[in-house]
């Protein structure tokens, strides 16, 4: 039996019935059609589903699109300027290299996104406790940890 | 994950309501640990019950005895909040390092009592505070809601509304934590409360419970120091891949001895 949603997503409302058992990051990925947003463990461990519901950052991976209904909703598509121009956090990670397969990108940078006004300067150790939802199978954290500090500068100027 | 309906409460009195004659019905508070298992088809209630919009759940009180936190209040609002910063540090602490971010922004206090996760910290901050469990039907103390492993005092459709700590003269939480769950192989959480020293261990294995010895042995002296020479016995803890039952038992007690003095 379905059931109606309605989801602001990266400012478009998009209303649905779905099954109750429908996960936000299906809802995302199929319904949506954007799949920006990468379901990597899909057990709420790797946070590459990551992206923010009314502001939080939240793993879609692990909640019901239902969950979400009247939210609104933010992922990484939505991030970039109209004109195409990249979010200071997605040029911080281009610029820094923040990546190396690049799978759990969308994730990293929804994350490091929601840091924006409760980290202010933060140190290595912050930035990497900060980032404890999210997992690189690639191990590339380093430069992941350089990115999210110039891009958390950069998105206070 | 099998099939269920969904039905959003509006409030607590609504949701006690809609749980009224469901067949296997479940409250769905941040479903952080509920989802993930019914993913897992470890869990199939046949209908959930959404208390995201009950807005009398959530929020902090505090009037300098007491902090009360509504049951739908998430573990990130319990870390960032003033109140409980200033009145139970160890409280907004322990809910700051609870999971990983994105869990503790949809994670609630009242969701993990009712799933008494054995190795989960709030059992260790509600039994180590003596804090009060209130439904929707009579308040439960700590001491008679835990028991064991995912079993509490709940009944059938009773539905945690609040949990009310009293402000300790001094607390600590200190958990071992497994790197990749972030689960406590062990947390302790020492306090000296208005009703005595409090000494509570989660992640043992069958649910969080109390060293009574260690507790006595601060009353008369309040120093990491007085329990140095108590014995944790290994008997009634679990072995796994992360631990033998010895070696949690030595990390009751070093763990212990740390957060009575990080609470001196």
């Amino acid at each position: 039996m379905g059931i109606p949603v309605s989801i602001n997503v990266n400012g478009r409302a998009v209303d649905a019935d779905v099954d109750p058992r429908t996960l936000l990051v299906d809802f995302i990925r199929t319904h949506c059609r954007l799949t920006g947003t990468h379901v990597g463990c899909d057990t709420a461990q790797c946070g590459a589903c990551t992206v923010h519901v009314d502001g939080r950052a939240v793993k879609s991976c692990n909640l019901l699109a239902a969950q979400a209904n009247g939210a609104t909703v933010l992922t990484i598509e939505g991030l970039a300027a109209a004109n195409g121009d990249m979010h200071p956090m997605q040029a911080a990670f281009k610029e820094c290299h923040g990546l190396q397969c690049g799978f759990c990108t969308p994730g990293m940078v929804m994350s490091a996104c929601e840091l924006s006004g409760k980290l202010t300067n933060p140190t290595d150790e912050q930035i990497r406790d900060a980032l404890d939802g999210n997992i690189c199978r690639c191990t590339g954290y380093h430069n992941i940890v350089k990115a999210v500090k110039s891009g958390l500068s950069n998105m206070q100027k | 994950m099998h099939p269920f309906e969904l039905h959003k409460a509006a409030s607590a009195g609504d949701a006690a309501a809609l749980i009224v004659g469901k067949a296997d019905g479940k409250y769905l508070a941040g479903g952080q640990s509920l989802i993930a298992a019914m993913k897992l088809r470890l869990n199939a209630p046949s209908d959930l019950i959404d208390l995201a919009a009950a807005s009398d759940l959530k929020g902090i009180k505090s009037d300098g005895k007491t902090v009360t936190i509504g049951a739908m209040t998430t573990h990130a609002d319990v870390a960032a909040s003033a109140d409980v910063q200033k009145a139970i540090p160890a409280l907004a602490a322990l809910a700051g390092d609870i999971g990983d971010r994105q869990i503790r922004n949809v994670g609630t206090i009242g969701g993990a009592l009712a799933n008494n996760d054995p190795a989960a910290d709030y059992p260790a901050a509600v039994l180590g505070l003596g804090a009060t469990v209130h439904t929707n039907k009579r308040a439960i103390h700590a001491d008679e809601f835990f028991r064991g492993m995912y079993e509490t005092a709940l009944e059938s459709g009773e539905l945690i509304t609040a949990v009310s700590f009293p402000v300790p003269q001094r607390a600590a939480y200190l958990k071992f934590k497994n790197p990749a769950s972030r689960f406590a192989i062990i947390g302790v959480l020492a306090a000296q409360t208005p009703a005595g020293a409090r000494v509570a261990v989660t992640g043992g294995g069958s649910g969080v419970f109390r060293v009574a010895d260690m507790e006595r042995a601060l009353a008369a002296n309040w120093s990491a120091a007085a329990i140095t020479h108590v014995k944790v016995p290994a008997s009634g803890l679990s072995s796994d891949l992360h631990g033998s039952a010895e070696y949690r038992a030595h990390l009751v007690g070093v763990l212990a001895q740390r957060a009575v003095a990080a609470a001196a």
